[in-house]
């Protein structure tokens, strides 16, 4: 394993590039060499720590047959390309690039590159040797959605989202399926605080949440901040990404954590025996790879804070999203303007998960443009 | 709730109060220091390391103070000793802060701790409407004090005329026989001292845990609030309470379900530092509020 950070990656240039080529041509010469880029850094205790115990699992399955490097901190934009390029030019043979904000600098470095496999992480765009994954983070949501209905007491549900874009939306949405399918008189508040990562402000958020009424709180923010305010206020909530529970032992009812370690690891074995792909069409938004909980992508950490009734509640839902008898967005289904989405007897496929512009029914307010 | 919205801007408004006061002692003495995030950043680390090394939040706050002022220290013998630029040296310092707390605050992440406990003022806490007032921590209370210090200092005493001296005109200054390197030493320390205080309050009130970069912006926001305050120490305050107001009514607005784009309200305090530049500016020029030799370099020699 070797890290660098983006400092340094700037300070040293090319001339630790080129020795870094020169060092690690020999020594791994018959191992695969597979690179990371993150976007902060493991210390988040969020998404890209999810990343890093997925890159570590790599790590435990394959010894000394892969090595891997990460690069942590690099900004999405064009910045970014720079250090994919880099990464390719040490002769890494895989390279995942693990936010959606890499998708055209993976794109545009993968058409530099043929020889190399690119798989980034939460995009649609794809090329010959660009392949996209991701998480049904959203069945998580669901699960949230029935424990909170069936403990909130106010029934005011607060909500922090990072930013208003199809992902965040779905997660929102199918909370507010499970919170309806238990509990018809809860509402969700939605504060935005435009930003993936800022603890204080997601704090300051949860707090002003509260003062609203809100006694349940859900975030698609990355900071353990929110829960650790709902643990001191004395509320509930659920942690985000990674199991969060040292820093809200009463608070926090469960965590949805990311589980990368079976994609990376999967995606690495076909890479050696030939069977990578990257799929037919050249833009899907569901990605190659876009599997939940029933492959332990999505995987709940042990219900907690919660009467038995209730967890077993939750473990129904998980086992029927799991097993495909549950299903998230079916009819009858309304926005919370009362249009009709879905009839009785439909169900949204995934393009129609992609292209929520709608709060389903239980949701306060509108989506900001 | 009205009470818990005033106590949440009153908390979000400290870390600025603490971290603005220093940087406006600091360019009172003529220094630019462009690192305020980075010493925040190190002052978090210190502070949280600090506290839960020796388990007392005391002696987190001292750790704060003396890694913030320990990251100014590298500032000064940059800036102040070997006269580098010191825009090009605080952005150094901001970004050398941003790394350097990260690797320092590796084994920390993960780790939470009891923050620092809010004083019950008696009495007065119990008021209708203004309680939250009195329901602050300890810290937040010293840097109301500390305003009021350096407000009196920089206008009624020797001490505070020597200061201005040097950052208006640090030629007349050292004419005059006082040691323009040696204020200014003291101004940037007091300046990373209290941007370590604001960076402590952070993981030991607001978000009792550590993680990267956990300040978010908060120290550039800072720079802006002294600019706002035409280098005035209580319009620090106020500028500080402005600037919290708006962010949780912003967040309160949207949870209440009020159309107003969360965008433009985030953007709100920046364009009033703007309006308040170009205010100044027109009134008789920034060089009538700015003082005269800010960010200009001094060689004793001469």
């Amino acid at each position: 394993m070797k890290s660098i950070s983006f400092g340094k990656w700037l300070s040293t240039g090319l001339i630790a590039a080129a020795t870094a080529l020169g060092m690690s041509a020999g020594a791994a010469a018959d191992g695969m060499k597979v690179g990371f880029v993150y976007l902060t850094n493991p210390g988040d205790h969020g998404w890209t720590y999810a990343h890093e115990m997925g890159r570590q699992a790599v790590e435990a399955r394959f010894g000394d047959k892969v090595e891997t490097t990460y690069v942590e901190n690099v900004a999405e934009g064009p910045d970014a390309a720079r250090v994919i390029r880099e990464l390719a030019k040490q002769g890494n043979d895989m390279i995942f690039t693990t936010s959606f904000g890499y998708m055209d600098p993976t794109l545009k470095v993968s058409k530099e590159f043929p020889n190399v496999k690119f798989d980034h992480i939460t995009g649609y765009k794809r090329s010959p040797n660009m392949a996209t994954g991701n998480i049904r983070f959203y069945e998580g949501r669901y699960v949230q959605g029935v424990v909170a209905g069936l403990m909130t007491k106010s029934n005011k549900i607060g909500y922090l989202g990072a930013f208003p874009i199809p992902e965040v939306i779905q997660g929102i949405n199918a909370f507010a399926q499970g919170l309806r399918s238990v509990n018809k008189d809860a509402e969700i508040s939605i504060v935005w605080v435009n930003s993936w990562y800022d603890p204080v402000k997601e704090s300051d958020a949860a707090k002003v949440l509260i003062a609203e009424g809100a006694d349940i709180l859900a975030q698609h923010t990355d900071s353990p901040a929110m829960l650790q305010t709902a643990e001191k206020a004395g509320v509930l909530g659920f942690g985000q990404s990674s199991d969060m529970h040292e820093f809200a032992p009463n608070a926090q009812l469960f965590a949805s954590v990311n589980n990368w370690g079976p994609y990376y690891i999967s995606q690495i074995e076909k890479a050696m025996d030939g069977s990578w792909s990257t799929g037919e069409g050249p833009n899907h938004w569901a990605g190659n790879t876009w599997k939940g909980i029933g492959d332990d992508y999505l995987v709940l950490t042990e219900f907690k804070n919660m009467p038995a009734d209730v967890a077993a509640a939750a473990q129904a839902a998980r086992d029927g999203i799991a097993d495909g008898s549950l299903v998230i967005f079916k009819g009858p289904m309304k926005d919370n303007k009362g249009n009709v989405i879905l009839k009785d007897g439909e169900a949204l496929d995934d393009g129609g998960l992609w292209a929520m512009n709608y709060y389903v029914d239980g949701v306060l307010g509108n989506i900001p443009n | 709730m009205y009470e818990e919205l005033l106590l949440t801007i009153l908390l979000t408004s400290v870390p600025l109060i603490l971290a603005a006061t220093g940087e406006l002692v600091a360019e009172k003495s003529g220094v630019l220091n462009l690192g305020v995030e980075g010493m925040m950043l190190m002052g978090a680390v210190a502070a949280f390391g600090g506290a839960i090394l020796s388990g007392s939040v005391i002696i987190g706050i001292l750790a704060g103070a003396f890694g913030g002022m320990m990251t100014a220290a590298i500032f000064g013998v940059f800036a102040l000793g070997l006269a580098t630029n010191q825009v090009a040296t605080g952005l150094a310092l901001t970004i050398f802060g941003t790394g350097l707390s990260g690797l320092i605050g590796a084994p920390l992440v993960g780790k939470a701790i009891d923050g620092l406990p809010s004083l019950h003022v008696p009495i007065l806490a119990d008021l209708p409407l203004i309680d939250p007032v009195f329901q602050l921590d300890f810290l937040a209370y010293f840097s109301v004090l500390i305003v009021a210090m350096v407000a009196y200092v920089l206008k009624y005493t020797r001490t505070g005329l020597i200061l201005r001296a040097t950052g208006t005109n640090h030629d007349s200054a050292h004419a005059l026989g006082y040691s323009v390197l040696q204020v200014r030493w003291l101004a940037v320390l007091f300046g990373g001292m209290m941007a370590g205080l604001a960076g402590a309050y952070l993981p030991l009130v607001l978000t009792p845990h550590w993680a990267e970069g956990m300040t978010a912006g908060r120290g550039w926001i800072a720079l802006a609030l002294v600019v706002f305050a035409s280098w005035q120490p209580w319009r620090v305050v106020i500028g500080a309470i402005l600037f919290g107001g708006i962010t949780i009514m912003q967040l309160a607005g949207q949870a209440r379900g009020w159309t107003i784009q969360p965008q433009f309200l985030s953007m709100l305090p920046y364009l009033a530092t703007i309006v308040v530049l170009v205010s100044i500016s027109r009134g008789g020029g920034v060089a009538h509020k700015a003082p005269a030799h800010l960010g200009r370099l001094f060689f004793p020699s001469r």
